[in-house]
């Protein structure tokens, strides 16, 4: 049973847009606190060794300085099993930029200036950052990122090569990235020394995070406390884009600095620098690529290799081949992920996990096996669009994807696209288009649940521990609750991202609207059951995310077609993306407003990450030399041209009362894909890797 | 950042003064550099005198051509009329520059002496001998994507980051300097230097002397000039090359011809060859090739900046084409 439209599927205002532009809304680090320090952090200047000797004489001396704290002197943790949140336990150095201390002080400025002057001596070991493909002490993780497993291999991938008519087999790279965020990684820290639940936390912390309850119980572990006895507040986030889907160092590091001045409030704010070493980032990725198909473009094989790095320290293997398994109809099918650990920091989620990288190999790939085959990419496509899902043999919950393409292609204008690469010219450009598949799971985390109140005079409040990192959840969630309360929308105030509501999942993985959505959903439900249309004022019932069986029934995926044209300067290379269209197949949509600004979003990172985000690792020193937003490019407003989304008008009957799959990520899957193939539509020259620029188009 | 003093000059005699007697004394124009480097340690001045108020903000029209004032903002300079109608290419070089906010609170002087973006410069944790002479150059073997393929020396193979600056050498500017002992002259070109074995001076400016005006004398051909910034990013991010140039055409011929290269080299690049080569040649994409390949045969790129070679000859190439009537 789905619930009945009234608000969902309208394009509200966000409820949180005048607050947000008038700068009303306090972020982690505005949030006014009583007689605030500041911690500036000290970073290791060595990719791998060992703190020999500190010398902070000169940087306690300075005035308004409260201490510097190093692994000499800091709290011990209670837990320290995850290395990445082993916070100034040992001397031991495992990446450059890696946390070595803290200093507070009276002001940031102080606490940066006397930072600057400790002196710190290492015994410094030789380290390794090179991902190559030739590497010797490459391995199979035990799985991959998202529970999957590490290989597949189904029927006989060599043969089916060795006897198609038409093959492709190329390497596909893309770099290193980082999620940057307009908002720093920030966090207000807390100790209370007397405190304990339920008179006050012993440890509050005001924090930018995608999952406040994933960085109390984290936190509440390392630290030895009971959940209970932690309150981390987030009620707005500047962007996260997976950056902030856990707690990291910083949040550690915050702890032990309010340790160090209990009961006094420590604010810390890492730099755009300190975030390229301290706040997770995506590996680079070497994708060996093989199709085979017979000579209409029937597909026989699809094999997809990658080869990617993790920290020494914790593992983290993104999981760039999965996406590949399901995605086309060839009866050989093989896929493996091998990862080198290095010294580097430790990677992590960032927009689309998988498959952003990984729909970059693949879908050039397809372009390339399209032309080889003498076929349009799109009817390549449509040859082999799956009846159900190759992978698991279930039947699809709802595969649009040759609609997406063939809408597309009409919205397009696709029929003007040159046939022959590198023969169209405006003036002293080079013109192409270019097209790519997109597809991204359907997740619903367990774990979430959601709290109704009834206030009296047609007011309710509905409660759960959600995070807005921009995306709307605000709004959305508030549109969901009106609906399955049956009141209008400005008779509910949704109460999110406090760890002292009810629990709530992650804003990762496209889960958050289906997941705390039905949660909300089942909560109001509840409410009605025990107190009918006219409750009490008081009046207050519960729910937990309700199950979904048909999610062990069908295979439940998201689709895309991601459309691009592009101007090359013939003279310098220069690349202009005029146009980019993408289509979407994800269920149905909640709010057409903030749905748009997702899917343009993540294409407008889909095309940053075609164009330019590459973060240069200095094998020498172990560090990204390009850490700061002038040197690391985004794309800027001038980059972004036409950009427009739009969606199939659909509901997906078996994911849930929502009928919604989740938005999040699909924006920047197949996007860097669509670029390059109109890249090679327009000049004929064929870019493996990303990102795509100038030089590489030079004649 | 450590702590400094703060000084605001009355005039420019006191700012020159103030500065000059104190070795740890520097300059505050619009800030969008040197606060950076304070920040990030690059810098760490004592004492900042701030001579952003001084009355040098305006764009003044000459007997022989137009004085700018050294607090005029870029872009306030980028918009004024005679910039626009004399000499299009700073117009449009100081457009390409930065970023709205930036050129709002950037001055010209500033401008002028900004210093590289290098980012082994910028960053402290790494060995430069322009930050730190002897220390050593990390970009030689490392990134090299923004870096010099002309003038370059063993210390250093930075480059200068104006776009204004380039536009500037092309039209013969000429920098008017205050010092303790009083004020002198020189041509924009000549202010500049490359790095040799001392890559820590940008300049040959003496400590003390203070940027008060610059110069731009009247070249009635640069109302046909352009310049032509190729970079990764549409806006705000630094050239890989730029080009300025200025055509006077006689007829199909070459009368006479400015061109100044960026991003290539640690100064902004007049291309004297090249302006010789071309100097009564037909105007034809063959002699403007030549011309480029004649600037161009210097040059020494990096291992990972080697592209930049064919791509400033097809820049330096294309600019002149647009000058011409065929290209317009």
């Amino acid at each position: 049973m789905t619930v009945q439209d009234r608000v969902v599927g309208t394009p509200s205002p966000r409820v949180d847009g005048r607050a947000k532009v008038t700068g009303i809304a306090a972020y982690a680090y505005d949030r006014p606190v009583d007689d605030p320090v500041y911690a500036h952090p000290l970073q290791a200047t060595i990719a791998r060794g060992r703190v020999a000797a500190i010398d902070d004489v000169a940087a306690a001396g300075v005035k308004g300085v409260l201490a510097v704290v190093t692994h000499r002197d800091a709290a011990r943790l209670a837990d320290t099993e995850d290395a990445e949140l082993s916070v100034l336990q040992s001397d031991e150095v495992a990446f450059r930029g890696q946390f070595i201390g803290v200093v507070l002080a009276e002001t940031p400025e102080i606490a940066r200036h006397a930072a600057g002057l400790v002196r710190v001596e290492y015994d410094e070991e030789p380290h390794d950052t090179e991902l190559r493909a030739d590497r010797t002490d490459l391995y199979a993780p035990e799985q991959v990122n998202g529970g999957f497993a590490t290989d597949t291999d189904e029927g006989d991938v060599d043969a089916a090569m060795a006897a198609a008519a038409v093959t492709v087999d190329e390497i596909y790279t893309t770099p290193m990235e980082h999620n940057n965020p307009m908002e720093p990684h920030s966090t207000v820290a807390i100790w209370n020394p007397g405190g304990g639940f339920p008179e006050a936390p012993r440890l509050t912390l005001f924090d930018s995070t995608q999952s406040v309850h994933s960085v109390r119980s984290t936190l509440a572990r390392v630290f030895g406390l009971r959940p209970e006895q932690v309150r981390v507040v987030s009620p707005y986030v500047g962007g996260g884009f997976g950056s902030k889907g856990m707690a990291h160092a910083h949040n550690v590091l915050a702890v032990l600095a309010a340790r160090a001045v209990a009961g006094r409030p420590v604010k810390l704010a890492l730099t755009r620098h300190q975030m390229f070493s301290l706040a997770g980032h995506r590996t680079p990725t070497i994708q060996r690529v093989r199709l085979g198909a017979d000579e209409a473009g029937r597909m026989t094989a699809v094999a997809h290799e990658a080869v990617e790095h993790t920290s020494k320290i914790k593992e983290f293997a993104e999981q760039t081949a999965v996406g590949t398994r399901m995605m086309y109809a060839a009866p050989n099918r093989r896929t493996s992920h091998r990862v080198a650990a290095l010294d580097v920091p430790v990677p992590s989620w960032m927009r689309a996990p998988g498959e952003a990288p990984g729909f970059f190999g693949l879908e050039v790939a397809m372009d390339e096996l399209a032309a080889a085959c003498g076929l349009d990419p799109i009817e390549l496509r449509a040859r082999n669009d799956p009846r159900s899902d190759p992978e698991s043999g279930r039947p699809w919950s709802g595969r649009h994807l040759v609609r997406c393409l063939r809408e597309g292609a009409a919205r397009f204008g696709w029929e003007d696209r040159p046939v022959v690469p590198g023969t169209r010219r405006r003036g002293r450009e080079l013109v192409g288009m270019g097209v790519a598949s997109s597809t991204y799971p359907y997740y619903r985390f367990p774990g979430s649940r959601a709290v109704v109140a009834y206030g009296g005079r047609g007011r309710y409040t509905v409660r759960i521990g959600a995070a807005d990192i921009g995306t709307g959840a605000w709004t959305v969630l508030t549109q969901i609750a009106a609906d399955a309360l049956g009141c209008p929308l400005g008779a509910v105030s949704v109460e999110i991202g406090d760890s002292g509501l009810p629990s709530a999942t992650v804003a990762g993985g496209s889960s958050g609207t289906t997941s705390w959505g039905s949660t909300i959903v089942a909560a109001c439900r509840s409410f009605r059951r025990v107190y009918g249309d006219d409750p009490p004022p008081g009046a207050e019932a519960g729910d937990d995310m309700p199950e979904n069986p048909d999610a062990e029934r069908y295979s439940m995926h998201s689709f895309g077609a991601q459309f691009a044209e592009v101007r090359v300067d013939a003279d310098t290379g220069e690349i202009r993306v005029p146009r980019m269209l993408g289509v979407f197949s994800v269920g149905r949509v909640i709010n057409p407003r903030t749905a748009r600004s997702q899917f343009i979003g993540g294409m407008t990172m889909g095309l940053s990450m075609a164009l330019l985000e590459r973060s240069v690792l200095d094998h020498r020193t172990g560090h990204v030399i390009n850490h700061d937003f002038a040197e690391y490019l985004i794309a800027t407003n001038a980059d972004v041209m036409d950009v427009d989304a739009v969606w199939l008008d659909e509901e997906d009957v078996h994911a849930g009362p929502l009928g919604a799959r989740g938005i999040g990520e699909i924006g920047i899957v197949g996007a860097a894909a669509a670029i390059a193939n109109a890249v090679h539509n327009a000049t004929g020259i064929r870019v493996r890797d990303l990102p795509i620029t100038p030089d590489l188009l030079l004649r | 950042m450590i702590p400094f003093e703060y000084l605001r000059a009355g005039d420019p005699a006191e700012a020159v003064a103030a500065v000059a007697e104190r070795p740890g004394a520097v300059f505050l124009g619009g800030g969008t550099n040197l606060v950076d480097h304070m920040k990030l340690g690059v810098a760490e001045p004592d004492m900042l005198v701030d001579v952003s108020r001084l009355p040098l903000d305006r764009v003044e029209e000459t007997a022989t051509g137009l004085r700018v004032g050294a607090a005029v903002r870029n872009s306030d300079l980028a918009a004024h009329p005679l910039v626009r109608e004399r000499c299009p290419m700073l117009a449009r070089a100081l457009l390409s520059g930065a970023s709205g906010q930036l050129r709002n609170a950037a001055t010209t002087a500033g401008n002028l002496l900004q210093r590289t973006r290098c980012p082994y410069f910028q960053d402290v944790t790494t060995p430069c001998n322009k930050r730190e002479p002897g220390s050593g150059c990390s970009a030689i073997g490392g990134y090299t994507r923004y870096h010099a393929i002309l003038g370059a020396s063993e210390q250093c193979v930075a480059v200068h980051p104006s776009d204004m600056a380039v536009a500037m050498v092309a039209l013969d500017a000429v920098v008017i300097v205050l010092g303790p002992g009083g004020e002198r002259a020189l041509p924009l070109a000549d202010l500049y230097r490359l790095p040799g074995d001392t890559p820590q001076r940008d300049t040959v400016l003496e400590h003390g002397e203070l940027v008060t005006a610059v110069e731009l004398p009247d070249l009635p051909f640069a109302r046909r000039s352009a310049y032509r910034k190729v970079r990764d990013r549409t806006s705000y991010s630094f050239a890989l090359v730029s080009v300025a140039a200025a055509l006077d055409l006689d007829g199909g011929t070459v009368r006479d011809v400015r061109l100044a290269l960026g991003g290539v080299a640690h100064k902004p690049w007049r291309a004297v060859l090249a302006e010789e080569e071309l100097r009564g040649k037909p105007a034809t994409e063959d002699a403007f090739r030549r011309a480029a390949d004649a600037e161009l045969a210097a040059a020494r790129p990096l291992p990972g900046n080697e592209f930049k070679v064919p791509m400033a000859r097809n820049t330096i190439v294309a600019t002149l084409r647009d000058l011409t009537e065929e290209g317009r």
